[in-house]
């Protein structure tokens, strides 16, 4: 099994530019109806940090969490 | 929050920027590069001028200066050479460094003064509703250009090399892991080190040239960029319009603050023994 | 062979002893750029600084020479320049920067017929108004003119200490006459000057070293916020856009307006403490000369001949020009039958006189003379005698 992430989004900041969205790999974010990313699929992160290198507010935080937990 | 952003930013965000803004992703690289290079940031001088890009002082948690359009160079300069422990970083948009600011750009190349100048080029003036710059591709649409830009454009890079900077790169914000990986060298660089971060303005230059979308945006840098050693290998025919990323130069050459050192040194030491001390 | 009398005397320019001023006030980064008439300071500096572990710096234009100043005295440098009408016009903008920033700085500007290129090497006082309104927006400034060598040397060190006091660009107006002229200088005899320095108004306990929140623009009762430089263990912003006490971007109606009248009454609720005028036989007189820089070393000269033809006629001779001493002329001149008022140019600082003089029934004359010469002492004279006839003021006799 491939290491495990959680994606920690803070919508607040977030300005629903799509940048994330549309530049995650793996379809983990999803766009919501007022426009803000949200995140739709957690387990299927794969840690590459797209999101958090391209997001212009700063929203995202992806930490590798241990398989066990 | 991640813990890079919470060390280097202060505590007055969201910031002003338009959403999808590429000086968003380049602020977010630059607090990266910070974290690997590893200065404390009472040592770190960050000066920026006029425009949307340089509002980034006033958001990073640093010794920061927002200084006049076009004039932030001529601020570092001074502050640097008096205090040349400070790790000084100027971040200025594309007009700002290489329109009005143009004579201080190339002059601060030519004096190889230790500085990384960061220019953010999103080929508009996006603080003042969208025109165009002197690094707006010819053609290209503006509220000053409606039937596209009939100038010609600078090649920051040539200019800056040609100018005398000892280091010179480019990077943008699609390549962002990059573009922190070249901000880390720039600094590390002994002299004027100059970064091109080629950015995005989604509101004004996507909206006037049909690519308003902010991920389009990315994506058309994505599709546009060439790695200095590919476009080695491509003949300009295949390059026109690409933007070749990278560091393009790098040199040693005598750096200004130390040269002043060995200058004041020598004087004073000559004073000494002169011993006439030239204090009425 | 004669023996010098005096061993301490020296020979010296107007140009010199403002740089020398600038030496023992502590200067240490100078930015200028070559312009006549002030280039001899620059060429000054140049020698003389590294010998003292100082910084001078050639820059590419009068623009970049201002904003390195105000760079070098961000982190905690005594930064001046020395430029002449057309540099100091493209200085103007960062002016206003340091006056907003509260950027302590000098600025001495050899003044030299204008405008545009004018007569490089020939003298007029035509900075008066752009050293106040050069550059936009309501501030405050101030600026002082020396009337001899020896007074450059003193005035460029008030200068430094007035920046570094009220946290502002000082600027030296001098006049060109002044810049070249070379004439006996002494200062052996004289105590040493105080030289006044930023860190001597900051309160350690308002620092973060001290436990305290470091406020770079508090609204302090003196309207001069404490200067801690930037690299000294404060990260906090500078920015020319109007700012709170904090240093960051405001645009709230209250505070901008706070900002603005401490920005301006820091300097003028204290023009008594900054404007010195001197006064030469004006008590008792029946007209005062006002005159300033070069010019008022030909009033005085008028002034002694028209003592001897038996006209009681004193001199007030403005050391400062902004703040401008408008009280101090009403108190001396308010109960005199005639006033004039030479300048070489079209009446720049009578304006000021005048205004100050309003309601006080004084008849006041303005003498202009703008041909790129030094206002010599007979058509002050001259002036002073057809006025006092006009105005019917019998040679001595009461009111």
């Amino acid at each position: 099994m491939g290491k495990k992430f959680e994606v920690v989004l803070n919508a607040k900041t977030c300005k629903g530019c799509g940048i994330c969205t549309a530049l995650c790999p793996k379809g983990v974010l999803k766009i919501r109806p007022d426009g803000k990313a949200e995140v739709a699929e957690p387990a299927a992160c794969i840690g590459c940090q797209s999101c958090s290198l391209h997001c212009p507010d700063f929203c995202f935080e992806i930490k590798e969490v241990s398989a066990d937990d | 929050m991640e813990a890079v952003y919470e060390k280097y930013f202060r505590d007055n965000l969201p910031h002003i920027w338009c959403p999808g803004c590429g000086n968003g992703i380049v602020m977010s690289a630059l607090a990266r590069a910070l974290d690997k290079l590893g200065y404390p940031q009472d040592d770190i001088l960050l000066v920026s001028g006029i425009g949307c890009s340089s509002r980034m002082s006033g958001y990073m948690d640093l010794n920061t200066v927002h200084t006049a359009h076009g004039r932030a160079l001529a601020f570092a300069t001074g502050a640097k050479v008096c205090e040349p422990r400070l790790k000084t970083f100027v971040v200025m948009g594309d007009g700002d460094a290489a329109a009005i600011g143009g004579n201080h750009f190339i002059h601060a190349c030519r004096r190889n003064i230790d500085m990384t100048a960061i220019v953010i080029n999103n080929s508009i003036y996006g603080m003042t509703g969208g025109q165009f710059s002197p690094l707006t591709p010819t053609g290209k649409r503006a509220t000053t250009a409606p039937y596209g830009s009939i100038d010609r454009a600078f090649n920051l890079v040539d200019l800056a090399k040609g100018a005398g900077a000892t280091y010179v790169a480019r990077g943008d914000v699609f390549h962002a892991a990059q573009l922190t990986n070249l901000l880390v060298e720039a600094s590390r660089h002994k002299g004027f080190a100059v970064v091109e971060a080629v950015a995005t303005c989604p509101i004004s230059f996507g909206r006037y040239n049909n690519i308003p979308e902010p991920a389009d945006m990315l994506f058309w840098l994505r599709d546009n960029t060439v790695t200095v050693q590919q476009a080695a290998k491509m003949s300009d025919e295949e390059l026109t319009d690409k933007i070749i990323i990278g560091k393009h130069f790098e040199t040693e050459a005598v750096e200004y603050c130390e040269e002043m050192a060995r200058l004041l040194a020598d004087k004073q030491a000559d004073n000494e023994k002169a011993g006439d001390e030239n204090e009425v | 062979m004669t023996e010098i009398k005096n061993k301490h005397v020296q020979l010296m320019q107007g140009n010199e002893a403002c740089a020398l001023g600038a030496i023992k006030a502590g200067a240490s980064f100078f930015g200028g750029y070559p312009i006549t008439p002030s280039t001899e300071i620059a060429e000054y500096i140049a020698r003389e600084f590294p010998k003292l572990g100082r910084y001078f710096m050639q820059m590419e234009d009068e623009i970049a020479s201002i904003g390195a100043m105000i760079g070098a005295s961000m982190v905690g440098h005594k930064a001046f320049t020395a430029t002449s009408g057309p540099g100091f016009s493209l200085m103007q903008e960062l002016i206003g920067y340091a006056a907003v920033a509260e950027i302590p700085l000098v600025i001495i500007d050899v003044m030299r017929f204008g405008p545009s290129t004018g007569l490089p090497t020939m003298p007029q006082s035509g900075d008066i108004m752009q050293a106040r309104w050069g550059t936009h927006g309501d501030h405050s400034i101030i600026a002082l003119s020396p009337s001899s060598v020896q007074e450059a040397y003193y005035t460029t060190i008030r200068a430094f200490n007035l920046a570094e006091q009220y946290r502002t660009p000082v600027v030296v107006l001098l006049d060109e006459k002044i810049g070249h002229l070379r004439e006996g200088f002494d200062i052996s005899q004289d105590l040493e000057p105080e030289i006044i320095n930023r860190a001597d108004f900051v309160d350690k306990a308002a620092t973060s070293a001290g436990g305290g929140k470091y406020l770079p623009f508090a609204n302090t009762p003196s309207g001069v916020p404490p200067f801690v430089p930037l690299g000294q263990g404060e990260r906090y912003h500078f920015t020319g856009l109007t700012h709170n006490q904090a240093g960051f971007y405001t645009a709230d109606a209250e505070q901008v307006a706070t900002f603005m009248h401490r920005l301006c009454h820091k300097i003028e609720d204290h023009v008594n403490e900054i404007a010195e005028v001197e006064q030469l036989d004006c008590a008792g007189a029946d007209c005062v000369i006002i005159a300033y820089g070069a010019v008022a070393r030909s009033a005085q000269e008028a002034m002694v001949e028209l003592q001897s033809q038996g006209y009681k006629v004193g001199l007030l001779r403005l050391k400062t020009i902004w703040p401008f001493p408008a009280e101090q002329i009403r108190e001396i001149c308010a109960d005199k039958k005639l006033v004039v008022m030479p300048e070489m140019n079209m009446g720049q600082l009578a304006v000021e006189a005048k205004a100050a003089l309003i309601g006080s029934g004084v008849p006041f004359h303005s003498i202009t003379q703008v041909n790129g010469r030094l206002i010599a002492p007979a058509p002050i004279m001259q002036a002073v005698i057809e006025q006092m006839a006009e105005h019917s003021v019998k040679q001595g006799g009461g009111r």
